[in-house]
């Protein structure tokens, strides 16, 4: 025991001496938080629209005030033709165009039939349907408006509750993706690197000839990463807390146990890079490739799983993050317990032993 | 008057609080075998930087071959030659892709290029090993065929740092053969060591403790000064004072 | 010049030699380019709906008929109660749950108003917005045909209706992926001149080799140009394999001058690649430059407008990405790709991309200068 305690000191003192990687490795979660609760947003907000105003009547003007009126959209007032329209869009300046025909007011008072034409730049759909539909609300709001005056008959209304995240902040769908991908990087990057590096360097061989089992060699490659993991998820959820106020419903000890978990599935992963990898190049490449970014598509946090494809949807069945991404969801935002993800939990035990297993085996391999 | 080749006049390196090299001076004649000893940490490899161009000093003067080594670091490096322990040549490039590289880079024409190379390989045995990667020939061969590319280009000096590490007896011995060699033909030779034995073959020594020198002579003079027999006990006895080496 | 070529043969026999780098140059932009645009999709569609109904009234069959021949939505379960549909969200196999009172017919006809719950769940706020949206519209949408057939023809015409005329241009299909694709073949050439290139010259400082070159007579500018070129060389095959596989498997041919990509990636590339020196300069061993560079490029990505759109950031980071090459690299793909942007429009996102790039290299060498 006590000798273990010694290898396990060694690695402390290379991780904590390499200060830069150190830094990285604690800034990384930090930054990401900050910038996905801060700066990103799936929401579409000041676009910016350009108005034809043809009509230049009562009713346009009243219409044109609720959309500038709306945050989603930055206005500008110019008459454009269709040349110079799509000349702005070729330029990227604006999102969308608005026309309003001459006699607006005039078809709508009497006609009781107008029409406002939109001119979106859907080159990237979902901004650009998006800001299809919000016009189209404030559009018919408008609508509803003016006829609220007049009494309607069968007048249904909706009302629309969000649950587990009312004001629909982004937070509660990416502080679980970070966190996985965080130690998915940590623990599979950083322990394969680690052990791979020692066997290029040749103080692999100096560890395995002394009297101390291989498994204890790696066990404490693998313990001060362990702890890093760890801390990362404890500064994480600190800062989800009280700075992106994402409370933790559920139990957070329980959210700490899952997350020891897949930290050790993922150490286990890194633990098969390291056997099959021959140079530190390597090491990277298979973990950059190999894991973070199946990692960051496959976990369901980046892109919608329902979305994907059937192939695509069993490969995602296979990577870790993806099981430990809805145990973190069910138990940070939904608040629901042990019950509701044993199966998850399930799922991330048999991977464990699964990796463990092969490593163990190939690492015996190349030893003999 | 012999021409000089290397000039060294109360040369420093301080970094930060710590003085690594501590106002060494010495000359060093044109074809001289001069080996610059010391135990590990004592300063060689940082003076030697300085020579070569790699490090600038913080005081004192040094010109190799009549270059400055403060204001003519580029004219220093085109004349001389360098092979350290540590590697020399790519090991993921074949042995004549590695001779024609540094040939190339020195600012050999292909011509040229081509007679040292064909010369070389001969030289060294090596004609079934052209196209083999140099990682994968033996440490051996590696350091005689660095050796023999780093004086591909011809320069007046060659600075060698612990050539012979890790390296066999009959390999060492055939290594100091080749330096002799090019010692004949006039050019100078600056090695580095902790082999005491090689320290008996050069025409003279200096031995660097805690950044001075302790001692600057031919091995005869300094066995007979210290009353040994042998470069071994002349090294105990000024190495065992020294404060920053480990004995 | 000449030492410039031999650097240069040097450089790009290690590399033809290393497998790892033809991996990342060949391999993996294809591979990713295959399986990104498929699993970017972020099309609101499938979205799992519940039913509570207690009405059981023909009013609330034709809503739900219509709701399910809308297409947006996938029917699970019709539970008895709010409770019982909860557990689905829960479990997460609905995401939506829409509950009819009782006597919901009986008491419209009746008071002449009416009200529906919807309960969404928001952990993804995209799709309960847009899944949200989804049903409101279906709902008004069944309230003006009721209210058509109920009341009248001459009451009914007096009211007003404003007519919405949507055209959507350059991406009528609102094919995700021909959106997707530009964008990630940007990433990835990124990633060559942003990434790889860091590691390689720290590689050779790691183990020792640039000694060698330090004391040879090559001046420190060819050596970081033959460290430098061979990537700007692999960041352009990248790009033409990304557009080569973007035809084959996605049939997306540049609206405009693919020429023009060309160019824009070729100044692009300088920019990345002074990131790439200026990360090696800072690193001392390959882990480090590794993590530094992947930190700055992933900060980068984040903010470059790829996911997430820039207009709905706010003002403080919007002006971060007015320094970011990467911005403007996606920006100006998608504008060539689909949009068919000719040269005249890029001009202000070429500039900025220089001046970002003159900004890094400049750094970069003064940094390189000082640390050897």
């Amino acid at each position: 025991m006590k000798q273990f305690l010694i290898f396990i000191k060694k690695e402390f003192a290379h991780v904590l001496r390499d200060r830069r990687t150190l830094l990285i490795l604690f800034g990384l979660p930090v930054v990401q938080i900050l910038v996905f609760g801060f700066a990103l947003s799936n929401e579409v907000k000041n676009s910016r629209v350009v108005i034809c105003d043809y009509a230049n009547d009562e009713s346009s003007h009243k219409l044109i005030s609720k959309i500038e009126a709306s945050q989603y959209f930055d206005v500008e007032k110019i008459t454009m033709t269709y040349n110079q329209i799509e000349k702005s869009f070729k330029e990227g300046k604006i999102k969308a165009a608005i026309v309003f025909p001459v006699n607006f007011d005039n078809d709508l008072q009497h006609l009781h039939k107008a029409q406002v034409q939109i001119i979106s730049d859907a080159s990237d759909p979902n901004t650009g349907n998006t800001i299809n539909n919000y016009l189209s609300t404030i559009i018919t709001d408008y609508q509803v408006q003016l006829i609220e005056n007049i009494k309607v008959p069968l007048r249904i209304s909706t009302e629309i509750r969000m649950l587990y995240n009312p004001q629909l902040k982004a937070a509660h769908n990416f502080v679980p993706g970070v966190m996985a991908l965080v130690l998915m990087l940590v623990c599979v990057m950083m322990t394969s690197i680690s052990i791979v590096r020692e066997k290029e360097m040749g103080t692999m061989e100096v560890l395995l000839v002394s009297p101390y089992r291989p498994i204890l060699v790696i066990l404490s490659k693998a313990i001060p990463y362990l702890l890093l993991s760890l801390l990362n998820v404890a500064s994480i959820l600190l800062l989800s807390v009280y700075v992106l106020e994402l409370p933790i419903i559920g139990s957070v000890w329980l959210l700490f146990l899952e997350s020891t978990l897949f930290i050790i599935t993922s150490l286990c992963l890194g633990l098969l890079i390291s056997t099959r990898a021959k140079t530190q190049q390597e090491a990277m490449l298979f973990s950059m490739m190999g894991m973070l970014l199946p990692t960051l598509i496959f976990s369901g946090f980046m892109f919608p799983v329902e979305n994907f494809p059937w192939v695509l949807r069993m490969i995602s069945n296979l990577v870790p993050a993806r099981w430990y991404y809805i145990i973190v969801k069910t138990v940070m935002v939904k608040g629901l317990g042990f019950s509701s993800i044993w199966k998850e939990t399930l799922v991330l035990v048999a991977m464990t032993f699964f990796l463990l297993v092969v490593s163990l085996k190939n690492f015996k391999k190349r030893l003999a | 008057m012999e021409e000089q080749a290397i000039k060294v006049e109360k040369l420093t390196k301080r970094f930060g609080d710590f003085t690594a090299v501590d106002e060494i001076s010495f000359e060093v004649t044109k074809g001289e075998i001069f080996g610059f000893l010391g135990a590990n940490g004592a300063g060689k490899t940082t003076a030697m930087r300085m020579l070569c161009g790699l490090s600038i000093p913080t005081s004192g003067n040094a010109s190799v071959v009549g270059f400055d080594v403060y204001e003519q670091t580029e004219n220093i490096k085109r004349n001389i030659g360098y092979m350290s322990q540590r590697f020399s040549l790519y090991e993921d490039l074949t042995v004549i892709e590695n001779i024609k590289f540094f040939g190339g880079i020195y600012g050999l024409r292909n011509k040229q290029i081509k007679e040292k190379s064909d010369s070389l390989i001969e030289r060294l045995g090596l004609q079934n090993e052209t196209k083999k990667l140099v990682g994968a020939l033996p440490l051996g061969w590696k350091q005689k065929l660095a050796f023999s590319v780093a004086l591909i280009h011809e320069p007046q000096i060659i600075f060698l740092d612990e050539p012979t590490g890790g390296v066999d007896p009959v390999t060492r011995r055939q290594f100091w053969e080749m330096i002799y060699e090019i010692s004949e033909k006039g050019i100078t030779v600056f090695v580095t060591t902790h082999y005491m034995d090689e320290a008996e073959y050069c025409s003279r020594v200096t031995i660097m403790v805690d950044g001075r020198i302790e001692a600057l002579d031919s091995p005869r003079k300094l066995k007979e000064r210290f009353n040994v027999s042998s470069m071994d006990e002349v090294f105990y006895l000024l190495a065992r004072g020294a404060k920053k080496a480990v004995i | 010049m000449r030492t410039i070529r031999f650097l240069l043969q040097k450089e790009f026999r290690q590399i033809l030699r290393n497998k790892t780098i033809l991996a990342v140059v060949l391999v993996v932009p294809i591979v990713q380019l295959l399986i990104l645009p498929l699993a970017a999709d972020y099309e609101v569609k499938n979205v799992s709906l519940c039913i509570v109904d207690h009405d059981h009234s023909t009013y609330s069959r034709k809503l739900i008929a219509k709701i399910t021949a809308s297409g947006y939505f996938r029917l699970v379960d019709f539970p008895d109660s709010y409770r019982e549909g909860l557990t689905y969200i829960e479990s997460d196999k609905a995401d939506v749950i829409l509950e009819i009172p009782a006597n919901f017919e009986h008491n419209l006809i009746r008071d002449d108003k009416q009200k529906l719950y919807v309960s969404v769940n928001a952990i993804n706020g995209v799709k309960a917005n847009l899944g949200g949206a989804y049903v409101i519209g279906i709902i008004r949408e069944f309230n003006s045909v009721i209210r058509a057939q109920w009341v009248q023809a001459p009451k009914f015409s007096s009211i007003p209706v404003i007519d919405i005329a949507i055209t959507n241009w350059y991406n009528p299909y609102m094919n995700y992926r021909i959106f997707m694709v530009p964008g990630i073949l940007a990433v990835l050439v990124t990633m060559m001149g942003g990434y790889v290139s860091a590691l390689n010259i720290v590689k050779e400082k790691e183990i020792g080799t640039i000694e060698q070159m330090n004391v040879s007579p090559i001046r420190k500018h060819h050596f970081i140009l033959g460290k430098l070129i061979p990537f700007w060389i692999l960041g352009m095959v990248v790009l033409t394999i990304g557009l080569t596989v973007g035809f084959l498997v996605y049939g997306i041919v540049p609206e405009g001058k693919i020429a023009l990509i060309y160019l824009f990636a070729a100044v692009y590339l300088v920019s990345i690649l002074g990131l790439g020196f200026l990360v090696s300069t800072y690193s001392e061993t390959q882990q480090q430059a590794m993590f530094l560079s992947f930190f700055f490029i992933m900060i980068f990505i984040m903010l470059s407008g790829l996911f997430t759109s820039i207009d709905s950031m706010p003002k403080w980071t919007q002006v971060i990405t007015w320094f970011n090459p990467v911005t403007y690299f996606i920006q100006v793909m998608r504008m060539i790709v689909l949009k068919g942007s000719g040269f005249t429009d890029i001009i202000p996102h070429l500039l900025k991309v220089a001046g970002i790039g003159i900004v890094l290299n400049t750094w970069a060498i003064l940094n390189y200068k000082k640390r050897s």
